[in-house]
């Protein structure tokens, strides 16, 4: 069983407005059967301070990762970790988080790829949420555990392996980085652990468009005018492009795939989570340094 | 670990972790954290005083001063980022009141011995790793050479 899409909050100007609920909206909800909220942050912690009443906690790293390989979990991993929270495949997810949904769009591009029908994220997330005003708890959630099926993951619709993004080599590439990345002055962003990248740079031919210039100060997404003058006037995207987005490990650039994808409603979007900490440390692969894109490098 | 070099309340806090199932090392690490003291008030109006950890994901800042020959740690980082609230309150914890000898012979290894690998991720613990190495630094940067 699912819930109603959100159609009183102004998101009609997004390509698939049924993507996003409302604060409002979320809270004259809640408890409402189908319906399963999830936070997702950057914080491990940050959910045992307070959540919104009865979420259930996923997290990037522990949860949606496997531990050994580096790749997303199999199946039956997911099956058993959103079945455990009472996800059952017709449930409605809402996933909200820290820093304007980074994590939150994360997790909701991990769901895709196991091609979870309804997941949508909370406009705004945690930040505009406790803004506003509205409850947390630190009550402890007690979902009922759920049968999920075993569905294994499609990766190849919305997500691009090193491979895929040299013979997408001359298509339309966003570096989502900060700027001091994207040139090459630096391998992580500002304030952030050094992850490991032997070189600096960004992929040739790729757009600078740190990914946070989609979110407005109260973490809401911009307006689909702005998103436009973004990401068609600025960057040039055009209607039927194929786009990868990529960052440093496939996170901030699902912010960028949401965006693309859900609110600009370009079909054909993947996120190359290997990102910067393969790309920058594989052999003999392109790479540009400085402000400009770059040319595409003849194929070898 | 050379267990004679880790002061007991650092061993005492390891231990108590070990002890603990995965779920409940988080709880743990949220207690240090809400324990984590508020910056002297002398602080408050001397924030260059302060150094920011920037391997650090959320923005920590730490001090170290010796005052008759014992160290004290200082440490700040926002409500929002309660993981690297706990870190902090862990060597603040642990380290305050010592010689600086003794911190400095602090295994460089120590966050990675209290099993928060699994609960949140050996990513994540590399932050400690960094708090504890700029501790150290401060420490030898004020010893007489």
């Amino acid at each position: 069983m699912s819930v109603e899409p959100d159609t009183g909050s102004g998101f009609a100007q997004y390509a698939n407005p049924e993507r996003l609920v409302s604060t409002g909206w979320l809270e004259a909800n809640l408890g409402r059967p189908g319906l399963v909220v999830v936070e997702s942050d950057e914080d491990v912690l940050l959910y045992e301070t307070g959540h919104i009443p009865g979420s259930v906690k996923v997290d990037w790293h522990t949860d949606l990762n496997d531990p050994v390989v580096r790749d997303y979990i199999d199946g039956a991993r997911f099956a058993a970790l959103v079945g455990g929270k009472g996800i059952s495949r017709d449930s409605t997810v809402v996933i909200y988080g820290d820093k304007s949904n980074w994590w939150a769009a994360y997790a909701l591009w991990v769901f895709t790829l196991f091609g979870h029908p309804d997941v949508r994220l909370l406009d705004g997330g945690r930040d505009l949420w406790i803004a506003e005003g509205r409850e947390l708890t630190t009550d402890a959630s007690t979902p009922v555990p759920v049968e999920y099926p075993v569905v294994e993951r499609a990766d190849g619709a919305i997500r691009a392996y090193k491979e895929d993004v040299l013979a997408h080599l001359g298509s339309p590439l966003i570096d989502v980085r900060s700027p001091e990345e994207y040139s090459g002055e630096r391998t992580s962003a500002p304030a952030y652990p050094d992850e490991g990248a032997l070189r600096a740079g960004h992929i040739p031919t790729a757009a600078s468009v740190p990914w946070g210039r989609a979110a407005a100060a109260d973490g809401t997404f911009r307006s689909r005018a702005e998103l436009d003058a973004i990401y068609r006037d600025e960057v040039g995207l055009d209607d039927g492009d194929a786009v990868i987005a990529y960052c440093r490990i496939g996170e901030r650039s699902s912010h960028t795939w949401f965006v693309l994808k859900h609110l600009l409603g370009f079909e054909d979007v993947r996120n190359y989570d290997g990102s910067w900490t393969e790309w920058g440390s594989a052999v003999r692969v392109p790479i540009a340094t400085g402000i400009e894109r770059g040319e595409t490098p003849a194929r070898s | 670990m050379d267990s004679s070099t880790l002061p007991t309340r650092l061993a005492e806090t390891r231990d108590d972790f070990l002890a603990l199932g995965v779920s409940d090392r988080l709880q743990l690490l949220l207690e240090f954290s809400n324990e984590l003291p508020s910056l002297p008030a002398e602080y408050d109006e001397h924030p260059d005083l302060l150094e920011r950890v920037v391997e650090c994901q959320s923005p920590v800042f730490i001090f170290v001063e010796v005052v008759d020959g014992i160290a004290h740690l200082h440490a700040t980082a926002p409500a929002e980022s309660p993981t690297t609230r706990g870190f902090a309150s862990i060597l603040v914890q642990g380290i305050d009141g010592l010689a600086p000898q003794q911190v400095l012979a602090i295994p460089d290894d120590y966050p990675q011995t209290l099993g928060l690998g699994e609960a949140v991720s050996p990513l994540r613990v590399r932050g400690m790793t960094a708090m504890l190495a700029r501790v150290k630094r401060q420490l030898r940067e004020q010893l007489p050479a």
